[in-house]
């Protein structure tokens, strides 16, 4: 898969404070990739500088292999790169002329504009609106003129920043939808802003965790939310269960691991003396109310309920086993197996489910 | 109260009648204030546009300097510009004092803050990712610009409006430079003065009456266009 933007050594100052300080990053053409990390990270920056709309300090940035340095080579980029705010930043006239600004400014005639406009309008369901004023939208059909704007330019690479923001469940969900159809449909590379998971799951091929301006984990999504190399990545992405421990034996890729005097198994092959962390995510805890007579998960243990705390469509549950342990249970489960804080129960995993990394002492 | 309803009535007879001295002088007040009110416009928004986008030091002690100078007394303005435009001043060789042009510069020198400091304001109010979000859609730098003045065109409109009731209804200047020549240089404040200091208040209530005449309808142009910008 080609790269259409590379970046190398990357470091952005502002106010003399160092924001941004990137080693490497790669953005493969027609994948969509997501940078997630807390607030403050350097997500903005980072798409802003890849826009050419921020120069960086230091570093290398290749755009379609050809390097990008002066300030027209930066213009020139951004005639194919376009940026969607957090914001929707409309102007304050119709729907079609906001659309059409872009095109307005790549000298195409009324006949292309009018064309690539109703197209960008089908695209996010929004032809009915073209004679509205901007002003009177709301959150979700500004957000949708935002992104028809964006996408009325064909661009080749397209940067959003938190691009779902501030919109009420239902609107966000069918703006997800929408979006990820037009992206698959288009095949326009992405890059996204994000600090949702579930919006990156629903959305990224590739993912590339950032924390204070810099990049902590870069791979393709399932590996980044199930394989994380930090404690960090492994916190920010959700999997709530974080153990220390030491590797006892480790044989054929079975290891086994000693945390607080109890044993776990877990697959990998860390030598015995290793400190690591066993990460394991909520989902994969399953609670019974009895042991199971048979069962393919290697990991069961009799665990006490510390804690439940009711989320939107399920609990979610603290158990002791001797560790801490944190648990999904959906709510028809909890009723029907009447679970209640103090109760004693039977939480399993299997091997597969302990992602174990090395610990620094 | 006898007086201000003879003045009223004298005010209409005079609009009614079409006299040539009241329209003259009514044609130059619009003419000097007009043109006054358009230079402003264009050295004020070029300059305040520049001001909002530019990062530089010392930015604020600008903006400073600008709002002081949306409150700028005319017969100061008026005293500089006579000093400046006197025969023996620095400009005294275009000898303009006392005509209608120097009463454009006076005018344009007390409109200029003021539109100045509301199109500085305003472009200053649009969204600070505003122009990131027109320069990544491809525009240029100059394309940028012009759709953020644009974008401002409401407060903009406000901008001409205050800058226009500013110089029409100012007088020390216009007396200080023009010198309140009959048929030359007579505008409708400085009559307005003049017929007042002779006694005359049934003329100077017309004069003045004229005065907000044409100040509401300048306005109600304005507010036209500037209302009419709303898209519905």
């Amino acid at each position: 898969m080609n790269n259409i933007l590379t970046v190398q050594n990357l470091i952005v100052r502002r106010g003399g404070v160092k924001v941004l300080d990137i080693g490497a990053l790669n953005v493969q053409e027609s994948r969509i990739l997501a940078l997630i990390g807390p607030n403050g990270a350097g997500k903005s920056t980072l798409l802003l500088t890849m826009a050419g709309l921020l120069k960086p300090d230091q570093g290398e940035m290749c755009y379609k292999n050809r390097p990008v340095k002066s300030s027209a080579d930066r213009s020139r980029m951004r005639k194919s790169v376009c940026v969607v705010f957090q914001e929707p930043l409309l102007l304050n006239t119709t729907v079609y002329k906001n659309v059409a600004l872009g095109l307005k400014f790549r000298s195409l005639t009324n006949g292309e504009i009018r064309k690539n406009v109703e197209d960008a309008l089908d695209y996010f369901g929004i032809s009915s609106l073209a004679g509205r004023s901007a002003k009177t939208l709301s959150g979700g059909e500004s957000k949708r003129v935002s992104l028809a704007r964006a996408f009325a330019l064909k661009p080749e690479l397209i940067l959003m920043d938190e691009a779902f923001n501030s919109l009420d469940p239902p609107t966000r969900e069918t703006l997800i939808d929408d979006l990820r159809h037009v992206l698959e449909e288009t095949k326009i590379t992405a890059v996204l802003a994000l600090h949702d998971r579930e919006e990156t799951l629903r959305l990224a091929q590739d993912v590339t965790v950032m924390s204070e301006g810099r990049l902590i984990q870069s791979g393709a999504t399932a590996q980044i939310f199930n394989q994380p190399d930090s404690e960090f990545v492994a916190n920010f992405v959700g999997t709530e269960t974080i153990l220390e421990g030491t590797v006892k034996k480790s044989n054929a890729g079975l290891m086994e691991i000693s945390i607080a005097g109890k044993t776990i198994e877990a697959m990998g092959n860390y030598p015995p003396g290793q400190d690591v962390y066993c990460c394991i995510r909520p989902e994969n805890i399953t609670v019974l109310q009895d042991t199971p007579e048979k069962t393919s998960a290697r990991n069961t243990f009799k665990a006490r309920i510390q804690k439940i705390v009711r989320q939107a469509f399920f609990y979610k549950m603290i158990l002791d086993c001797g560790f801490p342990v944190v648990a999904y249970v959906t709510v028809s489960s909890c009723d029907d197996l009447g679970l209640c804080e103090g109760s004693t129960i039977i939480a399993s995993f299997k091997a597969t489910a302990v992602h174990v990394m090395k610990r620094e002492k | 109260m006898e007086l201000i309803v003879q003045g009223i009535i004298k005010a209409f007879q005079l609009i009614f009648s079409f006299d040539p001295e009241v329209l003259g002088i009514t044609w130059l007040s619009l003419k000097i204030s007009g043109t006054a009110t358009f230079i402003s416009l264009f050295i004020g928004v070029s300059i305040g546009t520049l001001v909002a986008l530019t990062n530089f030091p010392g930015k604020r002690i600008v903006i400073s300097i600008i709002n002081t100078g949306m409150g700028l007394p005319p017969v100061v303005v008026g005293l500089f510009v006579t000093i400046i435009i006197w025969r023996s001043g620095p400009l005294g060789f275009l000898e303009i004092l006392y005509t209608p042009y120097a009463m454009i510069i006076a005018q344009a020198i007390i409109a200029t803050p003021i539109v100045m400091g509301i199109s500085l304001a305003s472009i200053q109010n649009l969204p600070p990712n505003l122009r990131l979000q027109i320069l990544s859609l491809g525009a240029s730098r100059m394309q940028m610009v012009w759709v953020l003045i644009k974008e401002s065109r409401l407060p903009l409109l406000a901008a001409v409006m205050a800058g226009f009731g500013g110089v029409i209804s100012e007088v020390g200047a216009s007396i200080m430079v023009g010198g309140n020549i009959k048929g030359y240089s007579r505008v409708l404040t400085t009559a307005t003065v003049m017929e007042t200091g002779k006694g005359n208040f049934d003329i100077a209530i017309a004069l003045g009456i004229i005065l907000l005449l044409l100040a509401f309808l300048v306005n109600l142009l304005l507010t036209q266009i500037q209302q009419r910008q709303h898209p519905r």
